[in-house]
């Protein structure tokens, strides 16, 4: 059952139930640590090239762009990365609408791409991002930038950028929720729909 | 969605879609590995009784794109020409396993036959003087990428109504995307019984091209289908290009902003002169070019999604 709206404690979003695990100060905290792990990785900001994973991976592309601005002051490409044609749960899923790619201009050959998105679970849209960029060109290195990870991998992938380690049951939600699309900035974990907290 | 046989079975929102997963899929023939896993271990074979070139290899380049593997097969070189039934032939095509045909027939109806006979999915790529959906799709999308969203915009069809499947596509679909729809052409070549349905469906009918084109966004010119005419529809070819054609004269007629459809092949100073089907508003090669992309797009929303599996 939901709690009424004036009963929310701390911690708790009024609108769906669930947790908040990470708040906006948090978030935007992951993400300057992010950049400069980017940044120290690479030994600094050349050939970097960041291409978010639609949805929710590209508003976090373009910030993680700004933080390494705001560090470094260099300008980094920022792409797009659809992977709705990869997808390997294509026979078994609705008919998804496929989003629009956009490659820098510079494209990827040669450069050192990090894929950008909010969730890593199960792996497998990674693996389809993988065989996207492959098709897109030739990078000299990919690396992974995630916002949570929540454990569960189903393919031998890990990230190499984390904002957190979220351990979760199967059957937990996580939603990430970010300004640009949602209207607010958290990370929620909620539990399964129709079981009572 | 598993057949697409007529644009009367698409909702607004369908078409829409469709034509939306067209822009990235029409990215994607730009790059240089123009080639996408979605369909890899379908099967799609392109059963074609009558002759073409572009819906046959755009439909064939679609497949390829997506990964499917595409087989052609004509009426000429097959067993129907050793007299086997259209039901035995697709019965035996449908028994070895495709996911798909393709089908253009000069019967009306073929396709939504053979829907009934097999398991596949069956696409529709020109039926006799029926319809013609992945033209009209195609159409749209490329007058949508010139001109914007076509609500209240108004084109006109010029030229041979009887005998095109082209048009009866195309004005189900500008129907559904809010255009407004006049058709000029003579009375020899209007279908029979057309008035009290273009009154019915709000269409104007016009006899007076050249009072029609300064009014339009789009025209686009019908192929005059001399292979299915036995004569009698108009006195000389030379006599249709004056009147109906889209001659060097009637190009300074339209507006700047129009655009110059035609579904090809073209009979160059026929229904459209050399000048006007190479004019800077002549969207004839860009009709091609999207016919790949929205064709894509076509197999995407037949062959994925939940219980496609043949």
């Amino acid at each position: 059952m939901c709690p009424a709206r004036d009963q929310v404690s701390p911690g708790e979003t009024a609108e769906t139930g669930g947790r908040v695990v990470l708040a906006q100060a948090e978030i935007n905290r992951a993400l300057r640590r992010i950049a400069h792990e980017i940044l120290e990785g690479n030994k600094g900001a050349e050939d970097l090239v960041l291409m978010g994973i639609p949805t929710r991976g590209v508003p976090l592309a373009h910030r993680l762009a700004a933080a390494l601005h705001a560090v470094e002051g260099v300008d980094i490409p920022v792409g797009t990365l659809d992977i709705t044609m990869y997808r390997d749960d294509l026979r078994s899923q609705p008919v998804r609408a496929m989003e629009r790619s956009q490659l820098p201009e510079d494209g990827v050959d040669d450069k050192v791409v990090v894929l950008v998105d909010d969730v890593l679970y199960s792996g497998r849209t990674v693996r389809a991002a993988l065989d996207s960029l492959a098709d897109l060109g030739r990078p000299r290195a990919v690396r992974l930038a995630i916002l949570v990870d929540r454990g569960h991998r189903e393919l031998p992938i890990r990230a190499d950028y984390v904002g957190k380690n979220l351990p979760t049951a199967q059957a937990e939600r996580v939603s990430v929720r970010l300004v640009e699309i949602d209207g607010t900035d958290e990370v929620v974990i909620s539990a399964p729909e129709g079981e009572g907290r | 969605m598993k057949h697409l046989l007529s644009i009367a079975d698409l909702s607004r929102e369908e078409i829409l879609q469709i034509l939306e997963t067209a822009v990235s899929m029409h990215e994607v023939q730009h790059r240089d590995v123009k080639k996408l896993p979605t369909l890899r271990g379908r099967t799609i074979i392109n059963f074609f009784f009558e002759d073409s070139t572009r819906t046959r290899s755009s439909f064939e380049l679609a497949g390829k794109w997506l990964s499917a593997d595409t087989i052609n097969l004509t009426g000429k070189g097959t067993s129907v020409s050793k007299g086997e039934s259209l039901r035995d032939t697709v019965k035996t095509i449908d028994a070895m396993g495709v996911d798909m045909m393709i089908i253009r027939h000069m019967a009306s109806g073929a396709p939504a036959q053979i829907a009934q006979w097999t398991k596949c999915s069956i696409v529709n790529a020109g039926d006799g003087m029926h319809e013609h959906p992945s033209q009209a799709l195609l159409d749209a999308y490329t007058m949508r990428q010139r001109l914007g969203d076509l609500e209240g915009m108004h084109v006109a069809l010029v030229g041979d109504l009887t005998h095109s499947r082209v048009f009866r596509s195309n004005v189900l679909c500008l129907a559904k995307l809010g255009a407004r729809v006049t058709l000029v052409g003579p009375p020899t070549l209007m279908p029979a019984g057309i008035g009290p349905w273009a009154q019915a469906e709000d269409i104007t009918i016009s006899h007076d091209l050249d009072a029609v084109l300064p009014t339009v966004d789009a025209v686009m010119m019908l192929r005059v289908q001399r292979e299915r005419m036995s004569g009698g529809f108009f006195p000389t070819a030379r006599e249709y290009a004056v009147t109906y054609g889209l001659t060097n004269e009637r190009l300074s007629l339209l507006p700047d902003h129009a655009v110059i459809c035609h579904p090809g092949p073209m009979n160059r100073g026929l229904e459209i002169s050399g000048d006007a089907a190479d004019a800077a508003q002549s969207l004839v090669l860009d009709q091609v070019s999207a016919g790949v992309a929205v064709r894509m797009s076509i197999l995407y929303h037949l062959l994925s999604g939940e219980g496609s599996a043949a």
